[in-house]
């Protein structure tokens, strides 16, 4: 626990009762399923392991109905490897959407763990769709990864890492807070998941969700997003796809940033929209005494590229969720600006 | 039932019953002035709402940001005496919150130690009330509050302690698509963009506050329906700019009245992080109107400001929207009072003061009524002050500009009235 801010006191408060030996706090049964009666309660459940998602104690073994997926782009977060579930209560299915992020029904929950091979597991993320709409609640895992516990306040923890390009870093990794969660995760007043879109998981996922169970509606072809790391689509799909995973969540009409008319969406279409030869609004010195957020041509004159290429806090985009700089993200996005046509 | 409820509250029944996982059970009542306490918080209820106050020891931040995030509607948060230091930015999500400290400079949020999030504290939900704290050196902005409305901000002091300079947040206070802003008695010191500003957001009162050193004092952009009344501006590089930019999901501002201000020696010199649009606002600018319509600008007191004491302008770029009318129209200035000023104009308006003699008149007008092909707009500016009180049109015609075609001119605009916006009301502006 030494590597976690202290706990807050109500959540030790909550753990006091636990130790007491009430029933209702223990761990995991042998085979356990997903309890909805803990999913849909007012309040976040004390421990991780009270929803039943998991068999095992360390969360590693989904229960039934709970399923891994991936998406073909994620959002850049530190480098962390990322572990992505979701559960579909028995009876109800997801309906497919192909422009927005699939429809699931009350009581579905997406499940996201965080880990490095040098430090394992340190935070799960639920997004749970409750009656009256989606919540978000961060849990923080306990250094021998025997427990998360409910963290409103998220967590700051030291760590040392080898990034993908070998490079040896060192720094404090961030578990947002509890209203974090809904900066990212906002569509107008609601919270709304970002990830799983039928074109962010592809034609192979969606069939086998259908084919599980979890899924109807869906077409046997739709398109897909292009995946970044594999480099096979153009220069500007790939561009387009990154600014859409890892700023359109905020950069949209109705996302935290929307008082910025900078919006990045992949269906975006209007160039002024997308910051080509924008101005600043509200950037401070977040702007980086440049005066258009995407100067065609020209990356070291494009707000876009100095914010993606710091870590300072007031200058670094995107403020939540990350501390490094995704070098490759940056390369990519100014070789996109490189060849944007300067009229 | 709450967990969340009920967390504040230590007593055996209540525990058992938030880990029961059932819900079967009514709420546990608080005796009226009952109170409980579980560490640092003692949590009392008065009318109905309940009472969080923090202690000053090492768990404050943490037991603050956990509060913000666990309150329920209509709770209140206060915080104590003490300086704290924040690593982090603070957020509140909660309708009808009020956070309160111990008073300005005796409850001191200090964020020179910021290392995530982009403004000190961000408040998104509704109803809230801030009050009684300062807060110093953020990272980004001061306090921001996006789709909140109903806010008010009293009696708090946002301020950057290095004095004015570029690395500085760029707004003090920061209410962006709101209806029913109210702001009073405010303190803004530093602001490396504008201490108080308003954005895309309608129904505003910004009265009686101070803002001094920051770039822009006060700014109202893009934004429907505002007074702004009883402050002291001095010592900004721009004292009052009621502003309306392109490419906003709101624009189209309009219905400012700017009165009773005293607006003095705003002749800091411009330290905004070039980009940004107050980085082309004159050192020694009064007030400031820039492709706003109806404002009104009376009954203030002007001294001192070098560049000069009322700019009226064009916005000067290049734009796309076609929302978007560039000019000032329908500006009203009469009765106000002036005390020096003009004497050492700044920037592009020193080059075109220099044909005047140096020196510009109180009231300066760009002269702009038209920007690429469309023809010249008529813009009604009613200057309704005594005849000792100077104008000039600089007469610059268009955008882009032709430099043959400036023609500086002292004539008074021919302008037809233009009726007054009635006083801006908010329903929740009542003294507390």
């Amino acid at each position: 626990m030494a590597w976690l801010t202290d706990l807050p006191w109500q959540v030790s408060a909550l753990g006091l009762v636990c130790l007491l030996g009430l029933g209702a706090c223990a761990g995991p049964a042998q085979g356990a399923k997903p309890d909805l009666s803990v999913i849909l309660a007012d309040a976040p459940a004390p421990m991780l392991a009270d929803y039943g998602l998991f068999t095992d104690i360390a969360a590693t073994k989904p229960a039934a109905r709970v399923r891994a997926y991936d998406l073909i782009n994620p959002l850049f977060s530190d480098h962390a490897s990322k572990k992505r579930l979701v559960f579909v209560p028995e009876g109800v299915r997801a309906q497919y959407s192909q422009t927005g992020v699939l429809s699931l029904p009350v009581g579905s929950v997406l499940v996201k763990s965080f880990e490095y091979a040098e430090t394992g597991r340190i935070e799960t993320r639920l997004l749970i769709h409750k009656s009256a709409g989606w919540v978000g609640y961060p849990y923080v895992w306990n250094e021998d990864h025997t427990e998360a516990r409910y963290a409103p306040i998220g967590a700051k923890r030291d760590i040392e890492i080898t990034t993908p390009a070998g490079q040896a870093l060192a720094f404090q990794y961030a578990v947002p807070n509890q209203n974090q969660c809904k900066t990212c995760h906002q569509s107008g007043n609601a919270i709304t998941p970002i990830g799983p879109k039928a074109r962010n998981l592809g034609s192979d996922q969606i069939a086998a969700w259908t084919e599980a169970g979890l899924l109807s509606g869906a077409p046997e072809a739709f398109a897909q997003i292009p995946s970044i790391a594999a480099g096979q689509a153009s220069l500007d799909a790939r561009a387009r796809a990154y600014l859409d995973i890892n700023c359109a969540h905020c950069h949209k009409s109705d996302g935290a940033a929307s008082n910025s008319g900078l919006w990045l969406g992949w269906d975006e279409d209007e160039l002024v929209k997308l910051g080509i030869g924008k101005h600043p609004t509200a950037a401070g010195r977040g702007a980086g005494q440049l005066n258009r957020i995407i100067a065609p041509g020209a990356p070291d004159r494009s707000i876009l590229s100095f914010r993606m290429a710091s870590a300072e806090a007031g200058v670094a985009m995107p403020e939540l969720g990350r501390r490094l700089i995704d070098e490759n993200g940056v390369t990519l996005i100014n070789q996109w600006i490189s060849q944007l046509p300067n009229d | 039932m709450t967990v969340k409820k009920l967390l504040f509250v230590m007593s055996a029944s209540v525990l058992l019953a938030a880990c029961s996982r059932t819900e079967t059970e009514a709420p546990p009542q608080l005796a009226q002035e009952e109170t409980d306490s579980i560490g640092e918080i003692i949590v009392s209820e008065r009318d109905g709402s309940r009472i969080i106050s923090l202690a000053a020891d090492e768990k404050f931040v943490e037991n603050l940001q956990t509060a913000l995030i666990t309150a329920d509607e209509g709770d209140t948060i206060i915080m104590p005496e003490g300086l704290f230091n924040l690593t982090d930015g603070l957020s509140l999500d909660v309708d009808g919150v009020k956070l309160l400290g111990s008073g300005e400079g005796r409850t001191v949020l200090s964020f020179k130690g910021q290392e995530g999030s982009g403004e000190g504290l961000l408040v998104t939900s509704d109803n809230v009330v801030l009050g009684d704290f300062t807060m110093q050196d953020t990272a980004g902005d001061g306090i921001k509050s996006k789709g909140a409305d109903r806010i008010t901000y009293r009696d708090l002091t946002i301020e950057w302690t290095g004095g004015p300079l570029s690395t500085n947040g760029a707004y003090g206070v920061y209410p962006v698509e709101s209806t029913d802003v109210l702001i009073e008695y405010v303190t803004v010191k530093g602001a490396s963009d504008a201490g108080i500003y308003v954005g895309q957001s309608s129904n505003i009162i910004v009265r009686n506050s101070l803002v001094e050193y920051n770039v822009a004092g006060i700014e109202i952009e893009n934004s429907i329906g505002a007074d702004v009344f009883g402050n002291t501006a001095r010592h900004n590089t721009g004292g009052i700019l009621v502003f309306d930019l392109p490419d906003l999901p709101q624009i189209g501002g309009h219905s400012t009245r700017v009165f009773r201000n005293i607006i003095d020696q705003n002749n800091t010199d411009n330290f905004a992080p070039p980009g940004n649009i107050v980085g082309s606002v004159p050192s020694g600018s009064g007030v400031m109107v820039l492709a706003n319509e109806n404002v009104h600008v009376f009954e203030n007191s002007f001294s001192d400001n070098r560049t000069a004491n009322i700019l009226l302008v064009a916005y000067q770029d290049p734009f796309a929207d076609e929302r978007y009318n560039p000019l000032p129209r329908n500006v009203v200035i009469r009765d106000n009072d002036y005390s020096g000023g003009g004497d050492d104009p700044q920037s592009v308006l020193a080059d075109l003061a220099t044909p005047l003699g140096g020196r510009l008149p109180e009231i300066v007008w760009d002269g702009v009524q038209g920007w690429g092909d469309t023809v010249a707009q008529e813009v009604n500016l009613v200057i309704a002050e005594p005849e000792e009180i100077g104008f000039v049109s600089l007469g610059l015609g268009s955008y882009p500009l032709d430099p043959a075609a400036i023609s500086p001119s002292t004539t008074r605009p021919q302008a037809t009235p233009v009726k007054e916006p009635g006083p801006i009301l908010i329903a929740h502006d009542v003294k507390p």
